[in-house]
């Protein structure tokens, strides 16, 4: 085992694009990996998390298998951070949220155009669905959160580097969006 | 003699009548505000612009100022305060920026920005909420209000039609439109209306003028709401 | 139906101010406010539809769909509660076979809560149609029951379902002294006006409605009026209209004092009123009544009708240069109209949501106009200093808090009722004299008060220690004071008014926290979670109502943190929702039920 801070990394209900929005801090990628590593994540196909120092979690909680994710980061990561807007407050997925589960799941699986052979998927791997799409601190509790859809690059580097020299990690001005 | 109050150790001078937000504004200090606009009838409902007043808090958009008032608004402990009532705004709609063609123009979003706001804090209510599209030129979408009743007042005062009112109670509370059917279409309101122009939001939107602009290049991607605020002597204009 | 609504506008002249009153009767009529009443009142009234549709959402006994030809309501107060009225609603809901919160198929009967009635001396209690049912137990509800279904009309029911018991149980210095007809207005007149006003500044008199506002001067402030009119000569300034306002939304839970005020001593009442009006020169009062009084509406008239007619109201009153008369307004369920701000813009016919002070209504109140706004007991109480003079009342009390104050006591205790306490008197006193033993705490003042622990019973009954609007609610050892704290949260969250960010949200949010913890999902940091809302609430709200919202969630917790600790799990954290629960609907159409179908509340893994 190396010495390194370790990181871990997931999206639930999310697209990616925080993920790729973390590749844009570009060059400092190679700084970075002087002194992280990364155990769970996209990134490596580490299937469950290691003991980490830092989480970080892209995307809301829409269903059972996103909820066992979170409380698997909850348990190995000592800080955890939401990163961008689906974790903060359900984001884009949310907006099933004023919809009734049936009418979502009658119009995908059942009644929709297009539909052949209409019927709910009911195999026991796959996971079900909550009523509604949870922002992850309603779940479990998040230490910090990164604003943005997706956040930028340098919003990465700022809460990282702030949380990898000991700092409490703040946000300028000017790296406070939503959108 | 002008007479004069102190607002976090600045001397700011004011005229009788005047609110402590006006004499601030003109002095060239913000105040955090959502519900407040200079020319409409003071409100007091949003409770950003809690500031204390000789030790008491009050709405400085609606408390008179007097000599010799003691005024304290940018506290740590102020901020962190309207910072949560800020929070109470966006649990308590549907306030989702990445979808909503306001982002940038938005002033509960840019004071959302000013104080700091990174997350949602409280639990979200997911209120189901409704959509008006009815009406040619201007959109409502519910999900947004924030009970301001600026609509209601310029209907009311500017364009002389109340063409909206609050209805409900409580968390229950809703913006109503005044036509038989309760929808836009079949309302007075026209596209020139300052109605339909002044929500802070994205509640009340212009049809097919969303996305004039590029979001990154907006009023408040460009400038924080402080300096927006006491330039255009209001929150923000329409873009 | 056309025609009816237009004699009903008629009566109130088309007056828009009158309009909670016109929808009060359409409501009565129809059970419901229809859509084409609002579209012809609008034109009758000359308004927009949306203020009738506000008007109509904001008040509880008012709606937009129809209810039934029978409105039951019970009250849902947490003394209405103790005298068992979960069964008493469960039994109503089964025997009549109507959903709670719902209206039966035929459209014949609707049940549903309501906030406290004031009859918590006589619960469980509930109204029909407004009128007050009493002491509801299963024999009773199977009488009603009956006559529900056999439609028959209320005026054709026994009385006795309707009687409603003063419960005077300790007479005082101003129950046992009522004042005789005219005899206040003889006396100031006599005694001259001026100095009328200078004994009630003698007497200390404080209003009544638990602020404790200086009477006297709140009066002299309202002849006084406005700044910018104090320039006019007395002539000019005797011209102004003022108004004299008799709060009687007495909607505090746990009070009734002024229900009983205002049955056996309205005369005394009135009287104050009308000297309050003699001493500001007002010339038009109002008496609002709130809803749940409605029983006492006709008798009251009655009462104003012999008083003009014994020249104690009208013009030329006692035959001296002085025309004053009152109106009695009927409020519709909203506990925030006992705010006298949000009372005042209900008079007005608007919803009633409180004004941004300053100015305060002693210089804009009703339409603007210069208003005193003064509790049932105060005016009660300036009568009889009226004809006794200040120091009568001042000798009695303590230095910051003269005369008596008028309790209603309900609960945990042998007889509760209406009691009078010299100001000063010490809480162990006033239990034992109504018969508590074994008690585990007082809520003094309403769910708007503080709860006060068997610790505290020798603190004092006044404005400087224990200020009481006049509830007294009692409650023994058995009782589980997170029940008590949950039914007070739930009451403000919905009764605020929704004007302000703090209280619309900050009281929901409470409401939902609290209830996180009692039902066992809190975690560790809950309760400091909870203690959040709680302070934001209090020290931004708009009004009273919000900033006081909390007290009951801050009075507990201070006194009884281990209650609120004892709930919490040994975990960092644990959702607020149920999270098994928010897989049923996919469960049910997948056709679910294996392991990984759910979901454990809390993490299994944790260590």
């Amino acid at each position: 085992m190396s010495n390194k801070i370790r990181i871990a990394t997931t999206s639930l209900a999310g697209c990616f694009g925080c993920h790729m929005s973390f590749l844009d801090i570009d060059e400092r990628l190679t700084k970075f990996a002087e002194i992280v590593e990364f155990d769970r994540s996209p990134l490596t196909d580490i299937e469950h998390c290691g003991e980490c120092d830092i989480g970080l979690i892209e995307g809301g909680v829409c269903n059972s298998e996103n909820v066992h994710v979170l409380r698997e980061f909850r348990r190995k990561c000592k800080i955890l951070v939401a990163v961008g807007a689906c974790a903060i407050n359900g984001g884009v997925p949310a907006l099933r949220n004023f919809i009734p589960l049936e009418e979502c799941l009658g119009e995908s699986y059942l009644d929709g155009i297009g539909v052949e052979n209409p019927q709910i998927p009911g195999d026991v791997e796959l996971p079900l669905l909550l009523d509604k799409v949870r922002p992850v601190h309603e779940i479990v509790k998040i230490d910090y959160f990164m604003p943005g859809c997706p956040p930028s690059g340098d919003v990465f580097w700022k809460v990282l580097t702030d949380l990898l020299e000991g700092r409490e990690p703040s946000l300028p001005y000017d790296l406070i969006h939503y959108d | 003699m002008t007479k004069s109050f102190t607002l976090d150790g600045r001397i700011i001078p004011f005229e009788d009548g005047e609110t402590i937000i006006e004499a601030a504004a003109a002095a060239g200090v913000y105040i955090p505000h959502l519900c407040h606009h200079p020319d409409y009838t003071p409100h007091g409902s949003c409770k950003l612009c809690s500031v204390k007043v000789n030790g008491r808090i009050c709405s400085a958009c609606t408390f008179p100022a007097e000599e010799d008032q003691e005024i304290v608004s940018e506290s740590g402990e102020i901020n962190a305060d309207r910072k949560r009532i800020t929070q109470m705004l966006f649990v308590e709609g549907n306030h989702l920026c990445p979808g909503c063609e306001k982002s940038g123009n938005c002033q509960l979003q840019a004071v959302a920005y000013h104080l700091n706001m990174v997350d949602n804090h409280f639990p979200h209510f997911f209120a189901k909420r409704e959509l008006d599209a009815s009406h040619p030129d201007v959109l409502i979408d519910h999900n947004r209000c924030i009970f301001c009743e600026l609509c209601v007042r310029a209907s009311r005062e500017k364009d002389g039609k109340n063409v909206f009112d609050i209805g409900g109670r409580g968390i229950n509370k809703r913006l109503i439109v005044n036509a038989p059917t309760g929808l836009l279409k079949d309302s007075d309101l026209e596209v020139t209306d300052e109605a339909a122009h002044i929500c802070p939001t994205g509640a009340i939107l212009i049809k097919r003028t969303g996305y004039l602009i590029p979001i990154g290049q907006r009023q408040f991607d460009q400038q924080p709401i402080d300096k927006v605020s006491l330039t255009t002597g209001q929150g923000g204009h329409e873009q | 139906m056309e025609e009816i609504i237009t004699k009903i506008s008629q009566r109130y002249d088309h007056d828009p101010v009158n309009l909670l009153q016109i929808l009060r009767i359409i409501q009565a009529e129809y059970h419901h406010i229809p859509d084409a009443a609002i579209e012809q009142l609008a034109k009758l009234l000359s308004i927009p539809r949306t203020h009738i549709l506000a008007v109509a959402e904001f008040y509880s006994f008012l709606h937009l769909a129809p209810r039934g030809r029978y409105e039951l309501l019970v009250s849902d107060s947490i003394t209405d509660r103790m005298l068992g009225k979960q069964d008493v609603m469960a039994y109503l809901a089964q025997q009549l076979k109507v959903p709670i919160g719902g209206t039966r198929d035929d459209g014949a009967v609707s049940l549903d809560n309501t906030s406290c009635t004031g009859l918590c001396d006589q619960g469980p209690a509930g109204l029909i149609n407004g009128l007050p049912l009493t002491r509801l137990n299963k024999s009773r509800i199977d009488v009603i029951v009956d006559l529900i279904n056999q439609d028959k009309p209320l005026a054709e029911w026994p009385r006795e379902l309707f009687a409603v018991a003063d419960n005077i149980r300790k007479p005082g210095l101003l129950l046992n002294n009522g004042i005789p007809l005219g005899e206040a207005l003889k006396s100031a007149f006599v005694r001259g006006l001026p100095e009328t006003l200078e004994e009630i500044n003698r007497s200390g008199l404080r209003g009544r409605g638990g602020a404790g506002y200086a009477t006297g001067w709140k009066w002299h402030l309202c002849y006084e009026g406005p700044e910018e009119e104090a320039y006019c000569d007395i002539e000019t300034q005797r011209q102004l209209q003022r108004y004299v306002i008799c709060n009687a939304d007495e909607g505090e839970p746990g009070t009734f004092k002024d229900r009983v005020l205002l049955n056996s001593y309205a005369h005394q009442v009135f009287e104050g009123m009308t000297v309050c009006a003699a001493i500001t020169g007002a010339t038009q009062g109002f008496l609002y009544l709130r809803g749940e009084y409605l029983f006492l509406y006709d008798k009251l008239q009655t009462i104003l009708a012999g008083r003009r007619q014994a020249g104690l109201l009208g013009s030329h009153i006692l035959g001296q240069d002085f025309n004053f008369d009152i109106e009695i307004h009927l409020g519709a369920g909203a506990y925030i109209c006992g705010e006298e701000s949000a009372l005042i813009e209900s008079l007005e016919g608007k919803p009633g949501i409180p004004r941004n002070r300053p100015p305060y209504p002693v210089t804009r109140g009703y339409l603007g106009k210069p208003t005193v706004v003064n509790n049932v007991e105060t005016f009660f109480a300036a009568t009889a200093i009226a004809v006794n003079g200040g120091e009568w009342f001042a000798k009695i009390g303590t230095e910051k808090s003269k005369g008596t104050k008028i309790l209603s006591i309900s609960g945990d205790c042998a007889r509760p009722g209406i009691y009078e306490y010299p100001f000063g008197t010490a809480i162990q006193t006033i239990l034992d004299d109504c018969g508590a033993s074994d008690v585990l705490g007082v809520q003094v003042g309403g769910p708007s008060g503080a709860f006060i622990s068997d610790q505290e019973f020798g603190r004092k009954l006044a404005f400087e220690d224990m200020a009481t609007g006049g509830s007294f609610m009692i409650f023994n050892n058995s009782r589980n004071i997170l029940d008590i704290v949950r039914n007070f949260s739930h009451f403000f969250a919905h009764e605020s008014c929704g004007f302000c960010t703090p209280c619309r949200v900050g009281t929901s949010l409470l409401k939902n926290q609290l209830d996180k913890i009692i039902e066992g999902h809190g975690s560790a940091g809950d309760v400091a979670a909870l203690e959040e809302i709680c302070q934001l609430v209090k020290k931004y709200s708009h009004c009273g109502l919000g900033q006081t919202a909390a007290n009951p969630v801050l009075s507990t917790l201070e006194r009884y943190p281990e209650i609120y600790q004892s709930k919490l799990k040994k975990i960092s954290y644990e959702p607020g929702f149920d999270l098994d629960g928010a897989l049923e609907s996919a469960r049910r159409m997948a056709k679910r039920s294996d392991k990984a179908a759910h979901l454990a509340q809390i993490d299994e893994h944790h260590d």
